[in-house]
């Protein structure tokens, strides 16, 4: 998507703002930009998402998209919640001094706040899929935790789930009856919520 | 070493090889050979405590400086504690018969609000594999279950784990109700679980962070000590 992205075209003028986000979010970003207009002020580079299961190499890497294209914007901003990086994130962006969306993770972002936490209290067993993760399901939750090799390991990571919340970004019949797909084959209660983007919407509005 | 069928007969290995096999086996998640050679090194005379420290702890060390190295990952690590458990619960009674002394005694569990407990589980396990009696108090504990548990239990450790930037913080909320009521120093407190670090333990007021199983055991171990002499120095005086 050349529209949004940090790789300008020679010659070009870059955008005045850079999103660095999560690969989860490149799509629901990228709609969120388009949505609001903003797509000659705002471009967009991406982390791969591969790290929501590493969390601990966020930081390091964000760093380094951060340095690499420093020069060429006016302002840079972050798409990534603390996302189990215990913090290491935000101490990273305070020496870098580059501010990010606020929020433990995009499940908080997309959903809000409060309703995260009213979630999560009513339930601690919850686990959690939006658009990117239904999509992604196989890959990450299935292959990237060895289930797809290991299938007798499901107890041992699922054991304490009790249900499976679908927070949708989109209405999309399709993506609906995968997650519930996958919360019948992680053998979770299933849940859906719509959210949108607003959350998101609004940051991006900010950053422009 | 002879083939059985295309299998590895167990029997056929002497004790150094057969230690060996039963680490590879551990390494590569294989409980039903690990608990074969287990029973094997029982049956040729070897203790429990031996049998335990060199074959299973040895394994399971090895498996955890490949997770550290990153050789290994989760599934694998996984699995090798499946296969672990497996020898643990042949030895378990056997050690309990011994009436050996245990090096000390930890009460670990999981946070409030948070669900995860895989190092939770390593750590108890590699801890009672060390010689530590552990009692896990599960998953999502409060801190009234946390100190009900140590008036109880009157351990030497308390160990608590979260995977969840949400309710590490929690931590603090039970080491402050501890400070209230003057118990703080009761207790050694180790904390552990993918998002801290050592700044954070420093700050919710633990005395360590365990980046994996076998830094809690090597902490737990320098601070058992470390506590068993000042009290031998304190009596002196």
């Amino acid at each position: 998507m050349p529209m949004a992205s940090a790789s300008s075209p020679a010659g070009s003028p870059p955008g005045r703002t850079l999103l660095i986000a999560c690969g989860a979010l490149a799509r629901e970003t990228l709609a969120a930009i388009e949505a609001s207009g903003l797509q000659d002020r705002i471009r967009i580079t991406c982390v791969s998402a591969l790290l929501h299961n590493r969390p601990q190499h966020i930081p390091e890497a964000v760093r380094a998209k951060i340095r690499e294209h420093r020069d060429d914007f006016e302002r840079i901003f972050v798409l990534y919640g603390d996302c189990g990086t215990g913090g290491e994130l935000d101490r990273v962006l305070a020496e870098e001094g580059v501010e990010r969306i606020e929020g433990p993770h995009c499940y908080a972002f997309y959903a809000g706040q409060d309703v995260f936490d009213a979630l999560s209290d009513a339930e601690p067993g919850t686990f959690y899929l939006t658009d990117f993760l239904v999509r992604q399901f196989d890959t990450l939750v299935i292959e990237g935790l060895g289930l797809d090799r290991h299938p007798e390991l499901l107890p041992l990571y699922f054991g304490n789930y009790k249900r499976l919340v679908y927070l949708a970004q989109t209405e999309d019949p399709e993506l609906r009856a995968a997650a519930e797909a996958a919360a019948e084959r992680l053998g979770l209660a299933y849940e859906y919520r719509f959210t949108g983007l607003s959350g998101l919407a609004a940051f991006v509005r900010s950053a422009g | 070493m002879s083939e059985n069928g295309g299998e590895l007969d167990l029997r056929s290995l002497d004790d150094d090889e057969l230690v060996k096999q039963i680490q590879d086996d551990l390494y590569d998640g294989l409980k039903e050979e690990v608990e074969e050679g287990t029973r094997i090194l029982l049956e040729r005379g070897w203790p429990p405590y031996k049998v335990l420290t060199e074959a299973l702890v040895g394994g399971m060390t090895i498996v955890g400086v490949d997770f550290r190295d990153g050789i290994l990952f989760v599934p694998e690590v996984l699995l090798a504690a499946n296969a672990m458990k497996g020898g643990m619960a042949i030895l378990r009674p056997l050690l309990a018969e011994t009436g050996a002394p245990p090096v000390g005694k930890m009460v670990i569990g999981t946070v409030k609000g948070d669900i995860h407990d895989i190092g939770k589980n390593l750590v108890g396990m590699m801890m009672e594999g060390a010689g530590f009696e552990v009692v896990d108090l599960g998953i999502n504990c409060d801190v009234d279950k946390y100190l009900k548990a140590l008036e109880e239990h009157k351990p030497d450790i308390l160990g608590m784990s979260a995977l969840l930037t949400t309710t590490m913080p929690y931590m603090k909320v039970v080491i402050d109700t501890m400070k209230e009521k003057g118990i703080r120093d009761d207790y050694i407190v180790l904390v552990g679980g993918a998002p801290l670090n050592e700044a954070f333990a420093e700050a919710v007021g633990a005395d360590a962070y365990c980046r994996d199983a076998a830094v809690a055991v090597e902490t737990a171990k320098e601070f058992v000590a470390r506590r068993h002499n000042m009290r031998g120095a304190a009596v002196t005086i």
